[in-house]
């Protein structure tokens, strides 16, 4: 397993910085029309360029943001639609690296079929796993790389790489708010095996397109009827004598969870009735054998075909699959459905309480093209609210953001899951596993706190100090040498490199205090080098690093 | 902004000498719990099914309307008896004998005042205390500021998971710890220490004032050590290591107030079970880790009162899938030393049509905030509910006796 090490042992009088990354070049060609909100910020350049990739990405690696300001709005914002159009961006390194996870790549079939549970292989054996040295002695027995938490683990480290190395980062930005959004909890049941293909064929082909597209993908997604239990809701009907434990009628969870978490909002005006009613619009739409195939199937048998009225317009009866497909149409053109999503959007990438003319506009040009994400994303990127002043550094990072954008800070790569996962979710945040359906809040107040703020503190450290197994690369590319006694002008090179920007005045006397035992002249005159580790550790944990 | 009662009682101990104070208040300090309380919450996130955990063993149509999912009259798996009336799921037998020493209260067809059947607004509104209305400040922490702090405890409320609720969040201090083994922070927890106290961030700076008080206090009462002989009484799974951690914070002399913790799992949507299936897992694991709880704290019991609660409960009949779906009035169990156990305390509806709530869900007969009223005031020794629960009018009288 890899191990930070730290690189280079020159001797160096002030900070080197390796060649910005080719995402980060200016454009050749300035676009036309830059957004007034960019040119009228009262942002400095540099400002901007941390602004961009903190919010349109995991945060800035070494160089990202130099290489960026220097091109000046022109080319802040042409770095913006190419992100905007991902494909246009040659991500081959990363796919290369993660082209040899066996998982990622397979049916649910494949992997249902291919990566038993331990449980389950147990019982195909007829063994007893409350029996511990049974269990001890299968487990031994077995290659734990043909079990599920393969599958597990491969979608762990793809999202993990693809956050701290994809050079689509607004992409890895994006999966991660939609998934949040189209929630689905990979402990439930059957649903280890099938979120591996939930993000890859539902979430991530749909992230640029029209909301409606996505939200089919989902509904068609065997996760989700999986997770919110639609593919068993069936029109109701008396039970069958002969078969009294099988389904016989409506399962309000997914209806009730597109309506209030999907698209409406919980305040989107639906019913009680709504909600029934869209459950029997939805009868049917189900799973194929879940724990052998897992794809998506319509069940005539299962689907009521009566008439309904939902939000007031009637759906004739004898539709089929149709009527499914209309309810998706319903909510996504709703108005309701522009607001809760321009909200949302706007909260993560703005504020936390995201100024309503900024939501309004976002939900005006989501209902005046259709439901476009990528017009809606291109005006909230183009706003003024978005450059403002008030919205720098405004958000507390999630324990995932916290994570990936140390470790681009520190220009690091990472080569195992679980040691991370464990630093993520210790700060509060389990990936794929959030319970609930609503996914995790996006706001400071569910973030902040003083157990997950220790997590964080010991996590920087753990970091920087090249404890944390699994990610390896360069720490600092850069050593102070031997050196001045007065450590400020190296301390600043730093904070540049990890923060994009200086720490407060208050933050960085602290740490020239913390650091000057490691500085103090010899008694031979030498000055003894500085504390990289610690001053690495210090400002990840700063509290001006907490923020994007 | 008139005084609060915390800044009252403080300025009456510095001030004033307890006998010139007029009797009215002479009676009221004397009356004053002694410190040393604690007040947990349990909060079952996804709304649990009441009719599962404390079923009306009289009620006819508890069986006619759930036909798979009801518990079986007679034999292996039937409900515990109660009170002749309810049973207790087979699978809280732990919890049986605290009913019957009067240690355990139920309280049934309970919840909110407001209708809604979304988990996420229903969790707010309960936890806030404002039934319908959003807001800052959790009823918690109303409630910690209505207290006499006595002395700095950092622990005074605390939060046994990775986040803090909602309930606990507002003006007063909390902390969050999700295991204390974890909470630490190594060699530079000095230089971090001085550089949040001089943050100009004041959300993070609150945070982190909180963390180091608690890290302080952690180190000089000695660290946790994990006591394996105690830890195996409680059962595996996140609430009984909560449970443990919170026990052992109060036996090593740490003065806890509030505490808060969740546990997930009770949305069942899909064969949710009788006496087992995944419904009864749940409830063991609640179960024998509540009694795992009793039992370890030993004399502290007496001071302890643990309120189990859930946003609202679910649908009367079972649903077309062996389940419940979302629905309106619940169950609380209210556990400790100092409770008046030993009954089910309802005014019952029955399941006739009728009578359920939108023809479908288990009615509230009683607002959450009534049991909650008495138990602050009884064992904590709120004085004035009306700030914890603003709006909430019903007169103590109402309110369903618990301690």
């Amino acid at each position: 397993m890899g191990r930070l090490v730290l690189l280079g042992s020159v001797l160096l009088a002030c900070a080197t910085v390796p060649p910005p990354r080719p995402e980060a070049q200016p454009a050749q060609t300035p676009v036309a029309a830059l957004p007034e909100g960019l040119t009228a910020s009262p942002l400095r350049p540099a400002e901007k360029a941390a602004h961009l990739l903190n919010r349109l990405a995991f945060g800035p690696r070494p160089g990202e943001i130099d290489a960026l300001a220097r091109g000046g709005d022109a080319a802040l914002w042409a770095w913006v639609e190419r992100q905007l159009a991902p494909s246009t961006i040659d991500d081959s390194e990363v796919d290369a690296r993660l082209a040899p996870l066996p998982t990622v790549g397979l049916t649910n079939a494949e992997l249902r079929q291919e990566y038993p549970s331990l449980n389950e292989l147990a019982k195909a054996h007829g063994i007893d796993l409350s029996n511990e040295s049974a269990k001890r002695e299968l487990q031994a027995a077995v290659d734990p790389d043909q079990l599920v938490r393969r599958v597990e683990e491969d979608l762990a480290i793809q999202k993990l790489v693809r956050a701290t190395e994809s050079r689509r980062q607004l992409q890895e930005v994006l999966l991660d708010f939609w998934f949040n959004h189209f929630n689905v909890d990979l402990e439930k049941g059957a649903d280890r095996w099938l979120v591996t293909t939930y993000e890859r064929d539902a979430l991530r082909p749909h992230l640029f397109g029209r909301f409606r597209e996505l939200l089919g993908a989902v509904a068609h997604s065997p996760a989700m009827l999986f997770y919110l239990d639609n593919w068993q809701s069936f029109r109701d009907q008396p039970a069958n004598p002969r078969h009294p434990n099988q389904p016989h009628g409506l399962n309000e969870n997914y209806a009730r969870e597109l309506m209030e978490l999907h698209t409406l909002g919980v305040r989107g005006g639906y019913t009680q009735k709504d909600v029934r009613e869209a459950a029997r619009c939805l009868t049917g739409w189900s799973i194929e054998r879940p724990n052998q195939i897992g794809s998506w199937i319509f069940r005539e048998r299962q689907h009521d075909e009566g008439a309904k009225v939902i939000l007031g317009v009637p759906f004739p009866a004898n539709q089929g699959e149709a009527d499914g497909e209309r309810l998706l149409d319903l909510l996504a053109s709703s108005p309701a459905t522009a607001h809760f999503l321009a909200t949302k959007l706007a909260r993560h990438f703005v504020s936390d309480d995201p100024p309503p003319s900024l939501v309004e506009r976002l939900a005006q040009r989501y209902l005046a093209t259709g439901g476009d994400l990528t017009a809606v994303y291109r005006e909230l990127f183009g706003s003024p609210e978005f450059w403002s002043r008030q919205a720098y550094r405004a958000k507390v990072k999630a324990p995932l953001e916290m994570a990936v954008s140390s470790v681009r800070a520190l220009d690091g790569h990472l080569d195992a899951a679980r040691p991370f996962e464990a630093a993520i979710a210790a700060m509060g945040e389990r990936i794929y596993r959030c319970q609930p359906p609503t996914g995790y809040p996006d706001t400071a107040q569910a973030w902040v706190n003083s157990g997950s703020l220790v997590a964080r503190l010991d996590f920087g450290l753990a970091l920087a100090a090249g404890r944390l197994p699994g990610v390896h690369g360069h720490l600092l590319p850069f050593t102070p040498g031997r050196r001045r006694a007065d450590p400020g002008p190296f301390v600043r090179e730093v904070e540049q490199q990890l923060l994009g920007g200086p720490l407060t005045p208050e933050t960085e006397k602290v740490v020239l205090e913390q650091l000057a035992p490691e500085t103090r002249a010899m008694p031979d005159g030498e000055v003894r080098p500085l504390d990289v580790h610690k001053l690495a550790g210090l400002i990840l944990g700063s509290p001006e690093f907490q923020r994007r | 902004m008139a005084l609060s009662r915390r800044e009252w009682l403080g300025a009456v101990g510095l001030g004033f000498a307890a006998a010139s104070l007029p009797s009215f208040a002479r009676r009221a300090l004397a009356e004053a719990p002694r410190a040393g309380k604690l007040f947990v919450l349990i909060f079952q996130r996804g709304a649990a099914d009441a009719l599962s955990v404390v079923p009306p063993l009289l009620e006819p149509r508890y069986r006619l309307l759930r036909p798979t999912i009801a518990l079986p009259a007679k034999g292996e798996g039937a409900p515990l008896p109660l009170d002749g009336f309810f049973g207790l799921h087979p699978s809280l037998a732990p919890l049986l004998p605290h009913f019957k020493d009067g240690t355990l209260a139920i309280v049934h067809q309970v919840g909110s005042p407001d209708p809604t059947r979304s988990h996420f607004d229903a969790q707010d509104y309960y936890e806030l205390g404002t039934p319908g209305q959003k807001g800052d400040d959790g009823f918690l922490d109303r409630a910690l500021a209505d207290l006499p702090e006595d002395g700095k405890a950092p622990f005074r409320a605390v939060a046994l998971q990775p986040t803090l609720p909602v309930s606990l969040m507002g003006p007063v201090e909390a902390v969050a710890v999700n295991e204390l083994a974890q909470f630490h922070v190594g060699p530079a927890s000095g230089s971090f220490e001085a550089m949040y106290r001089s943050a100009v961030d004041s959300v993070l700076r609150g945070a982190s004032d909180e963390a180091f008080a608690a890290l302080h206090s952690l180190a000089s009462s000695g660290a946790l050590g994990r006591d394996a002989e105690v830890a195996a009484g409680y059962p595996k799974g996140g609430l009984g290591r909560r449970l443990y951690e919170l026990a052992a914070l109060v036996k090593s002399g740490h003065r806890v107030q509030i505490a808060a913790t969740d546990i997930g799992g009770w949305d069942t949507h899909v064969g949710q079970g009788t006496q087992r299936g995944q419904l009864s897992n749940r409830l063991r694991e609640l179960g024998s880790a509540l009694a795992a709880f009793a039992r370890d704290l030993g004399p502290r019991f007496a001071d302890v009162c643990v309120a189990v609660v859930t946003e609202f409960g679910r649908t009367v009949r079972e649903n077309g899938t062996h389940g419940t779906d979302h629905g309106h009035g619940s169950v609380m169990l209210v556990l400790g030393g100092a409770v008046r156990g030993g009954r089910v305390h309802a005014r019952w509806k029955p399941l006739d049509d009728h009578d359920l709530f939108e023809g479908r869900d288990l009615p509230v007969t009683t607002d959450f905030r009534a049991p909650l009223s008495s138990m602050l005031t009884g064992h904590l020794g709120v004085a004035d509910v009306r700030r914890v629960f603003p709006g909430f009018a019903l007169p103590r009288a109402e309110w369903p006796r618990l301690i």
